[in-house]
């Protein structure tokens, strides 16, 4: 079990032979890991349907890659939230037998399992795994806003502009850490920010 | 039994106190001169009369303004107050259960006349009559848990069972210590308890959580749990801890007796009839330090408890800052007589 008790465990990616449609949202050198799940096979890539955005890795062009397995529906988007924009699409008129995937930053990980949780599939269902950087979606526990791929401790709010200790707690649902004022004691002091999460 | 219901605030000017009668009655939470976490959970049974626990659902002096205050938290942040597509259910049977309870044992302010499932709610206090048709939910102002739960004192949640797991997925939550639940929605119990500090290593959430997964039906539970709070604030939440974080700043020698509160929550847990549902109460005490010590068992013991408390504890219930200044106050009414066993005043 994680260290913090509400931070998914992400066990990595492995096909489930028996879907009828493999739905893969991968980010950034999450590419890698669905070449490795999926390079034992070969019949799966003409059930599937991919999504992926270079995210952190654009230099490395895993996209060809991709590409170049032949997978039944590619879909190369420029940014998170644009993929994450085609797959609320996708989930809208997903089938049974389709089963979700989820590679990259952790970012990206929550953001598909709580797409996932709002049409109704079970979060346990959905296979994950971890790749690139450590970063986190923080979401301020006062503004409600959110802040993407957050590395230092304490983080300026996007949005409100408080200064955010970051919490080791995680929301499945908000697919983010909780960032609460670091200073609401010491006004007139905000400690250094130190890269916590790289 | 009626009760003499305050006007008052816990919030700007901060008018809160307790009559002797409230002191008196005051859900003490040690019932020995130290404090650690132990799966303290007993049956919710009756206890004394005029005690916190005479009745299932607790109404006191402080109702009235109490609801006022969740009102204008509510006006302020409607997300305190969610419920997940599934709780419907549980919904309806909260509001029966505390109808029921409140009418059965306050019958001086509230009635509840039954006809099948034709409902008629009288709330004296608050000045409501409410005639509604019992399941559904487009003869009711508000959905059927924020419509009671605006009626009654404490937080509540309503937690769903599956997968031999407790989630957290309803509530209304306006005086927290703390905690967010518009974060912490849809979590399980291992998950919604990560921030809490000791208690996971020593296996308390695991037995507790085994424990709550058989709660049987007419048979709920109950614990006392407890912080500190540096006025009598009721809406403690993460929301709103950038505006009354400052407020653990203002503690002096001299206004300590009045600012610094202890905050028992008397948290109490019944299974619902329809839904298989688990109703997680916590219901908020405050009592100033000059209050506190007009119990002189209590004004011992609690200096006792706080001068021996584990920093890791400290911490994470907030009280670091001002715990010195509050255990030097205390000391003044602490003797070194012994103390004896049991919550409760001599």
């Amino acid at each position: 079990m994680s260290a913090i008790k509400s931070r998914p465990i992400y066990p990595g990616l492995k096909v489930d032979e028996r879907a009828k449609r493999h739905l893969v949202a991968a980010e950034g050198e999450g590419a890698l890991a669905v070449l490795e799940a999926f390079a034992d096979a070969p019949d799966a890539w003409s059930r599937m349907t991919l999504l992926y955005t270079p995210g952190g890795s654009a230099p490395a062009n895993h996209s060809e890659t991709l590409q170049g397995r032949a997978p039944d529906a590619f879909h190369l988007h420029p940014t998170r939230q644009t993929l994450m924009t085609r797959l609320n699409a996708l989930l809208d008129t997903a089938t049974m037998g389709t089963r979700l995937y989820a590679a990259g930053v952790e970012g990206h990980i929550g953001e598909v399992v709580a797409a996932g949780l709002a049409h109704g599939v079970d979060h346990l269902s959905i296979r994950t795994e971890h790749r690139g950087s450590l970063a986190r979606r923080v979401q301020c526990v006062h503004c409600k806003g959110f802040i993407d791929d957050v590395t230092i401790s304490p983080v300026p709010c996007a949005h409100c502009g408080v200064p955010l200790f970051v919490r080791d707690h995680y929301s499945r649902r908000l697919a983010a850490f909780q960032g609460v004022s670091i200073n609401a004691e010491t006004p007139d002091e905000v400690p250094a920010s130190e890269e916590l999460y790289k | 039994m009626t009760i003499q219901f305050k006007t008052e605030t816990f919030r700007d000017d901060f008018t809160f106190s307790n009559s002797p009668e409230a002191i008196h009655r005051f859900p003490f939470p040690f019932d020995k001169d130290e404090y650690m976490y132990a799966v303290n959970i007993e049956q919710h049974m009756p206890g004394p009369v005029k005690s916190a626990f005479e009745f299932p659902i607790d109404i006191d002096e402080h109702y009235v303004s109490e609801m006022k205050d969740r009102a204008l938290v509510l006006k302020q942040d409607p997300l305190r107050c969610q419920s997940l597509p599934h709780m419907i259910t549980a919904e309806w049977d909260l509001l029966e259960l505390l109808m029921e309870s409140m009418a059965k044992n306050y019958p001086e302010h509230f009635t509840l006349t039954r006809d099948g499932d034709s409902w008629h709610w009288v709330n004296g206090p608050l000045g409501i009559d409410q005639k509604f048709t019992f399941g559904d939910t487009s003869t009711l102002p508000y959905p059927p848990m924020e419509y009671i739960t605006r009626q009654c004192q404490g937080d509540f949640n309503l937690i769903d069972q599956r997968n031999d797991n407790l989630w957290m997925d309803a509530g209304i939550v306006t005086t927290q210590a703390d905690w967010s639940l518009d974060f912490d929605i849809g979590m399980n119990f291992m998950e919604w308890h990560a921030p809490v500090p000791l208690a996971h290593d020593i296996g308390v959430f695991d037995r507790a959580l085994k424990f709550l997964l058989n709660l049987q039906q007419g048979r709920p539970v109950r614990r006392l749990n407890w912080t500190m709070t540096i006025n009598p604030r009721l809406d403690t939440s993460p929301e709103n801890y950038h505006k009354w974080g400052v407020d653990r700043t203002t503690v002096t020698p001299e206004n300590v007796g009045n600012k610094v509160h202890l905050r028992v929550e008397l948290q109490a847990l019944w299974r619902l009839p329809r839904s298989n549902a688990i109703v997680f109460s916590i219901r908020a005490y405050l009592i100033k330090m000059e209050e506190l010590v007009t119990i002189p068992k209590w004004g011992r013991r609690f200096h006792r408890v706080l001068r021996d408390l584990k920093p890791e504890l400290a911490d994470y219930k907030g009280l670091t800052r001002y715990r010195q200044m509050t255990v030097d106050y205390l000391s003044k009414f602490d003797d070194g007589a012994p103390t004896s066993p049991g919550f409760f005043p001599d």
